[in-house]
């Protein structure tokens, strides 16, 4: 038993490593990089926590899952104590434990990283989701509270709906998501590649919640097909969660060129709609032997790793800053570079610059150096005078970000929106209308699946007081 | 599921569905459009709604089978069903009151001006309609289109109905008539038919709408894919048109997007024929 380990037993056990695809088979194939730990290794890796007073990792966590609770259930080798404690606190573990940036969150606070490596919470998150989804049959079934007589409609199929659902439900809520898109999962699905969250997982996670009793509708876009006055009077309370799904454009010359995609494009035609990936796929993508992505964070780095995959001879990062300041994962960077991608740093794009028959042939580039600090503490990049030059490009992917999508917002002018057209939302996801909360990127802008989900748990405990409270 | 009610043929490899579709069709307006997917792993496609029944809860979609996905939505028949329609999706047409107004549909491109020139007429427009296509098969819709237009004209290339030659033909006698000359054209059509309406009204200052179909896929924002360049900006033709001022569009950026995956799609054929690509 590992309850009979020593400090100094404990303290003497080194962070595991995760095992990978080996990094030239993996930059061909779209299989999932991270294999997982096996049992012994989670098991071990989870006899690191030292059980510290402070569980400074649960505050560092925007679900506050029981970290060490779980650890030490799988510590003990109690793997459905484990599965029971990490299903409760969080609606989609085995996403977490694949996407969420652990190192700036729970693992950045854990106290074991102040003197070596934190205790790998993320890995250990995913080995217990996982062992949870393949033996569900030895985990008792989750009791169901009666229904409350109330319904909430969820706008948005993504990480914060899912979430919000699944914890309404729970609660006895009777929750509908409405979904724009054909398929579920929303930008889990169409934004993050398989090679990094499989597709079956997101199945198992959106069947879990099913199984609470969550009605799904796809292909109904909320400010099209219905609108927010029509939920309000169908419904108790509505969470909307539509996601920041609107790509901000470049604004330059050679933009609408052949060959020139927006992230959001070229990820939903390979990861949505099978494109370069699925054999039978009708749906098409331009695979590019020099491929060229704009931007430095999570999205450019799936993108640019995508490219590799379908085949790119050269796929770049184009970032205007330095390494230090991209907003990537570190293990999003560290496989890019594994798999062969090419860091174009401290550059701009000026122009995309086109061949003979109008498709793109180089992103024309300007060279950048750090200046003062901006007021987000990055340091601002400023051109370097004449140091333009072209990079070989006939497939450009712009990924510098998204903005607010306006379809539902813009038939609902009576809820109140901040100064870059996101709801205006407080820190309970409340907006301005009684029993209408929002949550996610449609508040945010763009930011993490973890957070998105955050804001899902906060809004669905405000809006479960919002209806006890009588008010609706 | 979206049960198809019915499906006629309408010209060669031109058919009308009309769907079961309850949440769209009490909210459509005249020149929006779903997207439809008639399978699993089939690509999302952009359709206009033709019409809708409220009461009945359907929609009526003009489809022209062109290519694989297209055709596998033409075969499905009365009693069967369509896997996805999502929408309605896109701007409504601004029906404003011109009095004269020409609405002029080039081959597939008149089951998308059907909808929008039945609304113009409701609203008091006087309607003058004229329509082609390359033979008298391809010309499709008249009937329905003279129900409500003041005059009707049909041009093809062949000559074999109506007048020989194109659309534009009768709109340069139209505008040079006082007493029939539009105040508002809508022209819906292939890319060089929309672009030679509106080099036609321009010099006459003639406000002419024209209704744009970009290679598009979620239809909703998202992916920027059908973007446009209108009046030197960029433009989703999903959530800012399908219409827009057919003077400030730049037709050429339009064809050169809409070639992007010819070269794919001709080897996609040719290898579901089982031949070698050319």
């Amino acid at each position: 038993m590992s309850g009979e380990l020593s400090m100094k037993e404990r303290l003497a056990i080194e962070r595991v490593h995760m095992p990978e695809l080996d990094a030239a088979e993996r930059s061909r194939t779209f299989a999932e990089v991270n294999r997982g730990l096996d049992r012994e290794k989670a098991v071990r890796e989870a006899q690191r926590c030292i059980r510290c007073r402070n569980r400074d990792c649960v505050a560092g966590c925007p679900v506050g899952v029981s970290i060490p609770e779980f650890v030490g259930a799988l510590a003990d080798e109690n793997l459905p104590e484990a599965a029971r404690i990490l299903t409760r606190d969080n609606a989609l573990p085995a996403v977490c434990g694949r996407v969420c940036p652990q190192e700036s969150q729970c693992e950045a606070r854990c106290v074991r990283g102040k003197k070596g490596d934190p205790v790998a919470i993320g890995y250990l998150e995913r080995f217990v989701a996982d062992w949870a989804m393949s033996h569900v049959g030895e985990l008792s079934a989750e009791p169901l509270p009666a229904p409350i007589g109330k319904s909430v409609a969820v706008v948005g199929c993504g990480p914060a709906g899912l979430t919000a659902a699944g914890e309404l439900a729970r609660k006895g809520h009777a929750v509908t998501i409405f979904e724009a898109l054909h398929d579920t999962g929303g930008v889990l699905r169409y934004g993050i590649p398989e090679f990094r969250l499989p597709k079956t997982i997101i199945d198992a996670e959106v069947a879990r919640l099913l199984a609470l009793g969550v009605t799904m509708e796809c292909n109904v876009i909320i400010g099209k097909t219905l609108t927010l006055s029509q939920l309000q009077a169908e419904f108790d309370a509505v969470f909307i969660a539509n996601g920041a799904g609107l790509p901000t454009m470049l604004n330059i010359p050679g933009e609408n060129l052949k060959g020139v995609y927006s992230a959001n494009e070229y990820l939903t035609r390979v990861n949505l709609m099978g494109a370069g990936r699925d054999p039978g796929s009708p749906t098409p993508i331009i695979r590019g032997r020099h491929v060229a992505v704009i931007g430095g964070g999570n999205t450019a780095m799936d993108c640019v790793r995508t490219a590799r995959r379908l085949g790119a001879e050269r796929a770049m990062i184009v970032y205007r800053r330095s390494e230090a300041e991209m907003p990537a994962r570190v293990e999003e960077i560290k496989h890019a570079k594994e798999e062969g991608v090419e860091f174009v740093m401290l550059t701009a794009p000026l122009e995309v610059v086109a061949n003979w028959e109008g498709w793109s042939h180089a992103l024309r580039c300007q060279r950048m150096e750090l200046g003062a600090p901006d007021p987000s503490g990055r340091r601002t990049p400023v051109p370097v005078a004449g140091s333009e030059f072209d990079l070989p490009a006939d497939v450009v992917v712009n990924a510098v970000g998204t903005r607010a999508n306006p379809l539902l917002t813009a038939t609902a002018p009576e809820l109140a929106l901040n100064r870059w057209g996101n709801i205006a939302g407080d820190e309970n996801g409340g907006t301005n209308l009684p029993g209408v909360y929002a949550g996610g990127d449609i508040v945010r802008g763009g930011a993490t699946v973890i957070l998105a989900m955050g804001d899902g748990k906060r809004a669905a405990a405000a809006i479960h007081g919002y209806l006890g409270s009588g008010a609706a | 599921m979206y049960d198809v009610i019915s499906n006629d043929i309408l010209a060669p490899s031109l058919h009308r569905l009309v769907v079961r579709a309850p949440r769209i069709a009490p909210a459509r307006r005249a020149g929006q459009f779903v997207i439809v997917r008639a399978e699993k792993g089939d690509e999302r496609i952009p359709l206009t709604i033709g019409d809708a029944d409220p009461a009945a809860g359907t929609i009526t979609l003009f489809v022209q089978a062109i290519g694989a996905s297209t055709k596998k939505i033409v075969a499905i028949p009365a009693g069967g069903a369509i896997l996805d329609v999502a929408g309605p999706l896109g701007q409504p047409t601004h029906i404003g009151s011109w009095e004269r107004v020409a609405c002029i549909g080039g081959g597939v491109g008149t089951a998308v001006l059907y909808p929008l020139a039945k609304a113009l007429a409701e609203a008091g427009n006087r309607i003058t309609t004229i329509i082609g296509g390359r033979s008298s098969q391809y010309v499709i819709l008249a009937d329905e289109l003279a129900a409500f237009s003041g005059e009707l004209l049909v041009t093809t290339e062949d000559g074999s109905r109506g007048r020989k030659g194109f659309v534009t033909m009768e709109l340069a006698e139209l505008i040079a008539d006082p007493l029939r000359a539009p105040r508002a054209v809508f022209a819906i059509g292939p890319v060089p038919m929309m672009r030679a309406v509106a080099e036609l009204t321009r010099p006459h200052g003639i406000e002419t709408v024209v209704s744009l179909n970009p290679i598009m896929i979620d239809g909703t924002g998202m992916c920027g894919g059908c973007r446009v360049v209108v009046g030197g900006e960029s433009r989703f033709a999903c959530v800012d048109g399908p219409e827009f001022d057919g003077h400030l569009v730049d037709f050429d950026n339009l064809s050169a997007r809409l070639a992007t995956y010819r070269g794919i799609e001709a080897e996609h054929i040719c290898r579901l024929a089982g031949k070698e690509a050319a």
